[in-house]
């Protein structure tokens, strides 16, 4: 239980222990924690970052989903009117081109009719006189009875 | 235990005494012999054993710690580096949470003091006898193994601390600060010499009371451990082993004040009034 020089001793080690310390054991131990602390506190961030980029881009797709969906309900619509229009317009068409026909063939039809009309006339002429030759046997001149058997046959 | 030529009053004081190296009366140097003898060396001899011990144990702490800090790294921490890094950490807590200050001394003095003085106090669960005992095979007469039972070591830290805690007063406050501090608080500068003797006794009680709560609190386990051991062998655990639990607590506890007064003292050396 003496004071001696043990406290001196005790006094230079303790000195020498702390700035060793200082010196070699507490910079680099801290400094690490602490770049540790800030790693850690980086990743929470970019954890958090990353849950809310997902959260928007979810949103994003389902906007897009939606937006395509009414693209294509509307280009569905577009093409049954489409359709619609394509339809009638082919039954407009068809219609006026069996009318055309019709009347081709009609005007055709009177063409042919009277034609043979024609012909039938031309052909009933010849035998009226023909005939009324043979009636009045030579008597009549054909020349002299003509207007009357043209009469007869353009009433014909 | 003490054998049957040694009293219990011999087994005592035996393991009270320190190895202690000095000048004899007859002017050679060597090991001391007795309490006595160790006493009339006077002030300039060395309590080998204590100073050794403290020296060994810092050293050892210096060497676990610095070997940690070379090879740490910032990813994840394996085992050694994870009980470092706890205890840096609880030791930068209570400095970040007493001391507001920037100091680059500060948290590095309180984590050598607060590793080195458990690690001395740790030395008390040393069983008692082992370490003396093995100092006889050896020839030395006297071992005492507990740094912190002896008066020089703990002194020293405190004496220390209080240099410490002087220098950045001033340093901090300038000289005249310092001075004004001690002169004109509680009363005015009309009760100088009041404040003056209160401060300077207040001043000088704080590395009294550090050193020596220390010193008082281990002395006091030690001997409890040292009158156990003087009963008889086969009823000893019973009342060792429950000291000692108790004990791990005041190691620890006495440790961990003496970190805390520390950080605090210091607090105070950098605060102004």
């Amino acid at each position: 239980m003496n004071i001696n020089a043990t406290i001196l001793g005790q006094v230079i080690s303790f000195s020498i222990f702390v700035w060793f310390c200082m010196k070699f054991v507490w910079p680099a131990l801290i400094g690490a924690m602490e770049e540790r602390k800030k790693t850690i506190a980086d990743g929470l961030e970019a954890a958090d970052r990353a849950v809310r980029d997902l959260e928007l881009a979810q949103n994003k797709a389902v906007d897009q989903l939606k937006e395509a969906k009414q693209e294509a309900a509307s280009i569905i619509d577009d093409a049954k009117k489409r359709a619609s229009t394509i339809i009638d317009e082919s039954k407009d068409k068809a219609r006026e081109e069996g009318d055309r026909l019709i009347v081709s063939a009609q005007a055709e039809i009177e063409q042919e009719s009277n034609k043979a009309r024609e012909e039938l006339r031309s052909q009933v002429a010849v035998l009226a006189i023909a005939g009324a030759e043979k009636i009045l046997e030579r008597s009549i001149s054909e020349e002299d009875n003509r207007d009357i058997v043209d009469g007869l046959a353009a009433q014909l | 235990m003490s054998s049957e030529t040694i009293t219990s009053r011999e087994y005592i004081t035996h393991h009270l005494t320190n190895l202690t190296y000095g000048q004899h009366a007859d002017g050679t140097w060597g090991l001391a012999r007795s309490g006595e003898e160790a006493t009339q060396m006077g002030f300039w001899a060395l309590n080998v054993d204590t100073f050794g011990f403290s020296l060994a144990l810092g050293m050892i702490f210096m060497f676990v710690f610095h070997r940690v800090a070379k090879r740490v790294t910032t990813g994840v921490p394996g085992g050694m580096q994870n009980f470092v890094e706890m205890i840096v950490d609880f030791v930068d807590d209570n400095v970040k949470g007493m001391f507001h200050h920037q100091s680059k001394v500060i948290a590095p003095m309180a984590l050598t003091i607060f590793v080195w003085v458990l690690m001395m106090n740790f030395m008390d669960l040393v069983p008692i006898d082992f370490l003396p005992r093995l100092g006889e095979v050896f020839g030395l007469h006297f071992l005492k193994v507990v740094p912190s039972t002896d008066v020089n070591i703990t002194m020293g830290l405190a004496l220390s601390v209080f240099a410490v805690v002087i220098f950045f007063s001033i340093k901090q406050k300038g000289l005249g600060g310092f001075a004004a501090e001690l002169a004109f608080h509680p009363f005015g500068k009309f009760g100088l010499p009041i404040n003056l003797f209160l401060e300077i006794v207040n001043l000088l009680a704080k590395p009294i009371s550090l050193g020596l709560r220390l010193f008082g609190n281990l002395y006091a386990g030690e001997m409890i451990f040292i009158l156990i051991a003087l009963l008889p062998f086969w009823i000893q655990w019973a009342l060792s082993v429950p000291w000692a639990i108790f004990h791990i607590l005041i190691i620890v506890l006495q440790a961990f004040i003496f970190m805390v007064l520390t950080i605090v003292y210091m607090a105070m050396a950098f605060d102004d009034h």
